[in-house]
């Protein structure tokens, strides 16, 4: 079975590529409406991009996603198509979860491991026809993809740059959508993909988000991309459509106790520091390992760590006392011993309480579940004011909306 | 007549350092250069007319921050400046860049290869893990693992601890570098040609090796070990050229109440009862002192400036056996405008980088072939770079001065001496290759200083040429640099140290050696070191 | 379907060794090799009418004696012969040196003064390869859970650096990664005794003698040792099938059950076990464990299902070096060539053609562009002088290591076969004036010969480049070096893994013993 690999770039297309240089931060195609909204000029790099860290106000932007539709631009994910006879063998080996189990028209979060069974991402998987899948997550994988790929008959492209995305979130976006024209949207369950017709071509809805709300994201050749926005702009204005930045986005998702790679966990190829990398069961992801399933990569050492107690982490939510955010805020026990680091931490605007996710050395977090605190160095005025609070280990998500899953989504 | 409580050999900066850390120690210092000019191989000349070069090393990393801090170099006018990235011009007029900026890095990079410009995240995450594990031996003394002194000892537990520390993936990651060919070890991330050929540039500048000769990957963490204000790896100019480092070394020096004499040629170093006692210089004047520390190299120290029967054959043997092998060359030129690289897009920040014009890592190896033979390369390697792009003080406004480090450059063409006109033969090598890339380039040219291994051994002293006072393979590095057994600046003749890049952890304009020497100076005094800030946390 | 304890697939020598070690321990084991004849790179082939040889490996300098011992080998007809053969350097130029005895214990044709630091370099370096030596024969270390015999091993190397002395353990430390020229350059002046061990340090490997780490090239072959002389070789009657056919004896002596003409198609695998083989019949054999004498990447690659692997462990095999750079040449000769300076005794032995460093280092610089040598470094045999039934009456055999001949050759070895054959005749014929004029019939195997020949992929009879990086806690791959596999119930016993090749019996004696306490 030969590797079919993607075919490097000719001498003149490789020229005519020379220009990015003059652009240190690259646009998505959403730019110039981003441009026209922004408010703040908060900018933060999103691996290369310009993104907005909010447009008018981080505060309101949240509450868009909660109580009307909020637009944040998501083209900067990176993306990779997996297609060929053996697209599903090839990613059932690559992930944890049981890809034969994924129908076409399909969506699931899952996440793949090194040899040592170390996380080396997550994100979610796409399977828009039997034979073929995208991939989508934060870091950069192709070399690892294309040499899983050895023995597949698959081909593998790296499409962040062709593909556009755009999160549409909020109680009110199924209705958005519907008068965007996009007929039929609300039969489609949580993890649902569908094609929808947009201009001569398509536009792949998908019923997923990073907000734990009603949501859908959309995904669509890039050339396509700026007249999807206007048409959802267009339709919007009636649902309360606002656009936002990553600030609004962050808490609602630690809301829905969702992590972050390279924020809540590093990943196994990121870490300069060996002791860093975590397996599946350390960052609350043991639910993936599917071991009724077949071989698929770092099965061995799963299986072995688990055998031998080598977990030496576990993540868990946090409810602190108070109301100041806990950010960075080392978790002890007994208010003595260390035992761990928070790595997300807000004061939750819909359960109006103190959240957070932590990374507890076991068996604190694990067996050990009292007696729990946080050390907040609140910085006010120029001033540290040190706050030791309990915490208490509670489930994830902190906020769970009834209407993330109710299909058809009521209309508001 | 005054008895010095050292004298030290060499005003470079090696020298310099371990002088400056002397000095403040409380003794009484005398620094004896032959040039009339101080700063070794980090010197910055004037040679026409209002154009300052930096005529050997040119640019600055390894330089050791501890070190900057505690001689005060910045009081002393000491700034060192990043450069951004660099480019490697490809033979079908394209280029590939690396810049600062990690994206567009990646994205150039992607140009040749998408697989490439991803891998090379994990290339930098081994390379600096690896860095990482190194760093912190540069400011320590190695171990004599044939010794069962405490110390010796002591040391060998804490090597043996830090191995113990590492996974079995990260000793195996540590084999491989000590190990392979830079170019075998590139072949594992990369599959392009070019991206290849310019990250192996670091594995073989300064050596005698080709990229495809095992222990090139070493020489790559070498020039990788260093930084610029905590960035691991990044390359800086210093301010008015590489000669700023030593000469905010002899200000500190001198400061601090040291004694620099140029113009004092030794001849040799005087011994009595097996003890140093002083130096006698060419003229025959001869200067007393409790202790010598030598900045030439091991042979030259050893094989010019002391009798043999002072020292033991077999110590005479082995550093007859240190292999010192010139294989660069180079070339300073003064311009009287920018030149002009038509395949780089306007005002590129690569030119502010080094450039490079070989594509392939088998250019780089057949320039190897012909040094084996006794030849310069008849298509160098050239690493260049116009340091006046960020630095125009060097230089009048408009004008520019440019380093071409060229490699392979043998010591000996062809088993004879150099002549002038292979000298011109050689540098005529480098033009053309430069002209073929930038149009116009020849006419640009208002002054030219060529340096072949002869120049670089009859000015600087370093023996054949050799740029970093001795071949950085394995038989040459730790407990072996220079000589197995005298490891630790010491040597057979009580009172009479090394301090140079023949000593651990090598060469480059690090400091580390002439740091490192001053410590064991003042542990054989019984003084206290406190003028010497510990090395910087790795964690 | 027939049921065995072990399955062991490919009956080279490793193969064999190990497989009569299991057949010992009371097991069924079944041998099971893809060519109509047992031994591997150990054989003795008819090439032209009449005319026999050891196609392969064609000296014997590396059986161990624990091997030997363990299967009473020579009970099974393994014999020395005449005893140890010499080296003669043959060179167009000057006369030979000769080395006689083990590794030249004993020199002729060279100075007084040469002899004496030739004395003192062979013993320094005898004395480096016994420290060197112990690890041979023990599975390498597993880093990060070294084991208590790991420690022992370890202790014992340092404890006998320690009694050698100061100056020798320093010497040891600083010499191990080095390059051969320079060794040689530091103790020796003779150019003829440079060539030889640059040809030595590097024959077998993509390396030059100015290559740092070749010297452990050299240290490979001094660890060797026949009729009881460290570094010692000789040429077995019967060529080195004989040695095939002892391991056979010894074999089936044990019980083993050998099948030819079976080549395998499949390791089967379920839930994570090996659990039998499919030939490519397609006949399935079940057993309790599965042995592999086979090149690592054949066994993961080609034999089983990769996704029963991990992309790490695939990406580092795929990695791994293994592009030959030997061909093979065997020439039909009318009759012996004339060597005037040359005793017929001194002809029976091995008679290398590598005058000085900077040519072996000249043969090598095109090998690293896919060219092969313009002038290659060469070591000859005549088998048929001391065994007269390898060729007619009056006829002879000469058998040639030919190095450097790339196995990715650029121009590709279609068209290079024939350019390469010409220019080692020519290089043969000035070194022995008169030969092609005697030449019945030439054939000469190119890397890829030996692959398509002897299923060795990259035709390297090392099974994968044996440097620094892929050697020890190494071989066949970091982080899996040993016997195991990440497919439990498999193992492997071939020249991939430790120590390495050449025909020593080690890797199947380890792995043997590895997989008796393993499974015991």
């Amino acid at each position: 079975m030969g590797l079919m690999r993607p075919a490097l770039l000719s001498v003149a297309e490789r020229k005519a590529a020379q220009g990015h240089i003059h652009k240190i931060k690259f646009d998505t195609p959403f730019q110039p409406r981003l441009d026209a909204l922004m408010q703040t000029h908060e900018w933060y790099d999103w691996a290369g991009y310009r993104a907005p860290h909010s447009l008018w106000s981080e505060e309101l932007e949240y509450f868009a996603i909660r109580s009307q539709s909020a637009l944040f631009d998501i083209s900067p994910m990176v993306k990779y198509r997996i297609e060929g006879p053996d697209a599903e063998a090839f990613c059932n080996r690559l992930t944890l979860r049981d890809v034969t189990k994924l129908k076409p028209g399909r969506v699931h979060y899952t996440a793949w491991c090194d040899d040592s069974g170390h996380v080396l991402d997550d994100g979610t998987l796409f399977r828009l026809t039997e034979t073929r899948f995208r991939l989508c997550c934060q870091e950069r994988h192709l070399p690892w993809l294309l040499d899983g790929a050895f023995g597949f008959n698959v081909t593998i492209c790296e499409e962040t740059e062709e593909v556009s995305g755009l999160a549409l979130q909020g109680p009110t976006t199924c209705a958005l959508l519907k008068a965007a024209g996009f007929d039929g949207i609300e039969t489609l369950k949580p993890f649902d993909i569908r094609d929808f017709a947009h201009q001569d071509g398509t536009v792949t809805v998908s019923r997923t988000g990073f907000t734990g709300d009603l949501g859908y994201e959309l995904f669509i050749d890039t050339r396509r991309a700026l007249s999807l926005w206007d048409r959802l702009w267009d339709a919007g204005g009636p649902y309360g459509l606002r656009a936002i930045g990553y600030a609004a986005l962050n808490t609602a998702r630690i809301e829905a106790g969702l992590i972050v790679a390279n924020a809540d966990f590093i990943t196994a190829e990121t870490a300069l520091r060996a002791d860093r990398a975590r397996l599946p069961d350390e960052i609350g992801l043991d639910w993936m390992v599917d071991l009724k399933k077949g071989p698929f990569n770092g099965r061995r050492a799963i299986e072995a760590a688990r055998r031998d107690g080598k977990a030496r982490f576990v993540l868990v939510g946090l409810e602190i006392e108070g109301n100041v955010p806990a950010d960075q805020a080392i978790v002890y026990h007994r208010k003595k011993r260390e035992v761990g680091l928070v790595t997300a931490a807000i004061w939750s605007p819909t359960a109006k309480r103190n959240i957070a996710l932590a990374t507890l050395e076991r068996p604190y977090g694990d067996s050990i579940l009292n007696d729990l605190w946080v050390e907040i160095y609140a910085l006010r005025e120029l001033q540290y004011t040190r706050l030791m609070k309990r915490a208490k280990v509670v489930p994830k998500p902190f906020v769970k909306l009834a209407r993330r899953t109710q299909t058809p989504p009521g209309d508001f | 007549m005054t008895t010095w409580d050292a004298i030290v050999i060499g005003a470079g900066h090696n020298g310099l350092v371990n002088a400056c850390y002397l000095q403040r120690a409380g003794l009484n210092v005398l620094v004896v250069e032959k040039n009339d000019w101080i700063g070794g191989a980090a010197v910055s000349r004037e040679l026409t007319p209002n154009y300052l070069y930096s005529n050997c090393s040119y640019v600055c990393s390894l330089f050791r921050p501890e070190i900057m801090r505690d001689l005060e170099l910045p009081r002393f006018g000491l700034q060192v400046v990043p450069y951004e990235g660099g480019a490697v011009f490809t033979q079908d007029g394209d280029y590939l860049a690396a810049y600062h900026d990690h994206h567009a890095h990646r994205r150039d990079f992607a140009r040749f290869s998408k697989k490439d410009a991803e891998s090379y995240d994990r290339y930098a995450r081994d390379v600096t893990r690896q860095c990482r594990f190194i760093q912190p031996l540069l400011l320590r003394t190695a171990p004599d693992p044939a010794s069962f002194r405490p110390r010796d000892l002591g040391e060998l537990i804490y090597l043996g601890r830090k191995f113990g520390e590492l996974s079995a993936e990260e000793l195996a990651l540590t084999i491989r570098f000590w190990t392979m060919s830079i170019s075998d070890f590139l072949d594992e991330y990369f599959e392009t040609d070019v991206i290849k050929a310019y990250l192996a540039i670091s594995g073989i500048i300064g050596t005698a090796l080709g990229p495809m000769s095992p222990g090139t990957a070493y020489v790559l963490l070498h020039h990788y070990m260093g930084e610029v204000d905590g960035s691991v790896g990044a390359w800086g100019f210093a301010r008015g050229g590489m000669g700023a480092i030593t000469k905010a070394l002899a200000d500190s020096f001198r400061a601090s109440g040291g004694t620099i004499r140029t113009e004092a040629e030794v001849d040799r170093v005087l011994i009595r009862n097996g003890r140093a006692t002083g130096v006698v210089l060419a003229d025959g004047e001869e200067l007393k002192a409790k202790r010598v520390v030598s900045n030439a190299d091991v042979k030259r120290t050893f094989l010019n400036f002391v009798a043999e029967d002072e020292l033991p054959d077999s110590f005479v043997k082995s550093v007859r056996n240190f292999k010192m092998r010139g294989s660069s060359g180079k070339v300073n030129i003064a311009l009287d405008s920018m030149p002009e690289f038509p395949a780089l897009p306007k005002n590129s920040p690569c030119l502010q980088g080094d450039l490079h014009f070989t594509d392939t890592i088998e250019r780089m190896e057949r320039a190897y072939d012909d040094w084996k033979d006794g030849r310069w390369s008849a298509d160098p390697m050239l690493d260049i770079v116009i340091p006046t792009t960020l630095d125009p003080t060097m230089v009048p406004p408009g004008k520019h001065f440019m380093s071409c480090f060229s490699q392979y450059c043998p010591p000996k063409v062809e088993g004879r001496e150099w002549t002038d006109a292979d000298r011109d033969a050689f540098a005529e090598t480098v033009i053309s290759q430069i002209a073929d890339y930038s149009p116009g380039f020849r006419d640009r040219i208002v002054h030219m200083e060529v340096r072949t291994p002869r120049e670089i051994e009859n000015e600087v002293g370093l023996t054949e040429g050799n740029i970093f006072q001795g071949e950085l393979t394995f038989d040459q590095l730790l407990f072996n640099r220079p000589v197995p057994g005298y490891a630790q600046y010491r040597s057979p003749v009580h009172g009479l140290y090394l301090c140079g890049s023949s000593t651990h952890p090598g060469g480059g304009v690090m400091g580390a050696p002439g740091r490192n020497a001053a410590k064991e100076i003042l542990r054989d005094l019984s003084r206290p070191v406190k003028d010497m800030s510990p090395a910087h946390d790795v964690i | 379907m027939t049921s065995s304890d072990a399955i062991v697939i490919g009956g080279g020598h490793n193969g064999l060794v190990t497989a009569a070690l299991l057949a010992r321990s009371g097991r069924k084991v079944q041998v099971l090799e893809a060519s109509d004849t047992l031994g591997g790179a150990a054989r003795t082939e008819e090439f032209a009418p009449g005319f026999k040889v050891s196609t392969v490996a064609h000296l014997l300098n590396q059986m161990h004696p624990d091997v030997i011992k363990a299967l009473k080998l020579e009970s099974h007809g393994l014999s020395f012969g005449k005893g140890v053969s010499p080296t003669v350097t043959l060179s167009e130029n000057t006369a030979p040196a000769i080395l006689h005895g083990g590794y030249g214990d004993r020199l002729d044709g060279v100075s007084a003064g040469e002899a004496a630091a030739w004395k003192a370099l062979r013993a320094l370096l005898l004395r480096q390869t016994d420290i060197l030596k112990r690890f041979l024969t023990s599975p390498p270390p597993k880093i990060g859970s070294l084991t208590r015999k790991d420690v022992i091993s370890f202790g014992g190397a340092g404890l006998a650096l320690a009694r050698l002395g100061r100056d020798d353990m320093r010497e040891f430390m600083r010499m191990i990664l080095m390059n051969i020229a320079d060794v040689a350059d530091e103790h020796l002046s003779d150019d003829r005794l440079k060539g030889l061990l640059a040809f030595d340090g590097t024959v077998g490997h993509h390396l030059g003698p100015r290559s740092p780490t070749s010297l452990l090239g050299l240290y490979y072959r001094l660890a060797g040792e026949t009729a009881g002389e460290a570094g010692a070789q000789v040429l077995p009657q019967g060529g080195m099938g004989a040695i095939a056919a002892a391991l056979a004896k010894a074999a089936e002596a044990a019980g083993v059950s050998m099948r030819t003409g079976a080549p395998v198609g499949r390791i089967e695998i379920e839930n994570g076990r090996a659990t039998s083989v499919t030939l490519e019949s397609g006949e399935t054999l079940k057993a309790d464990i599965v042995v592999s004498a086979l090149n690592p990447k054949t066994t993961f690659t080609d034999l089983m299902d990769v996704r029963e692997l991990d992309i790490g462990f695939v990406r580092k095999l795929r990695h791994m070096r293994m592009a030959g750079n030997v061909a093979k040449l065997h020439l039909a000769l009318d009759r012996l060539p004339e060597i005037d300076t040359l005793t017929p005794e001194l002809m029976a032995g091995r008679m290398v053609i590598a005058p000085g460093t900077d040519y072996v280092e000249r043969a090598f610089n095109p090998a690293k562009y896919g060219a092969f040598s313009e002038h290659p470094a060469i070591e000859l045999t005549l088998p048929s002088l001391s065994d007269p039934a390898l060729a007619p009456d009056g006829a002879c055999v000469l058998s040639a290591v030919v190095q450097y001949a790339p196995y990715h050759l650029r121009e590709g070895w279609a068209s290079g076969k024939v350019k390469f054959l010409e220019r080692v005749l020519e290089r043969l014929e000035s070194t022995l004036p008169g030969l092609r004029k005697t030449v019945r019939h030439a054939e000469l195997l190119t890397p890829v010969d030996i692959e398509t020949r002897y299923r060795m992929p990259g035709g390297h009879w090392h099974h994968g480049e044996l440097q620094a990086d892929q050697m020890f806690v190494s071989r066949p791959i970091a982080g899996h070096a040993g016997y195991d596999t990440p497919v439990d119930g498999l193992y492997l016993c071939g020249a991939g893994t430790h120590p390495g090749g050449g025909v020593s019996g080690l890797p199947g004696l380890n792995a043997a013993r590895h997989i008796l306490t393993r499974e015991a």
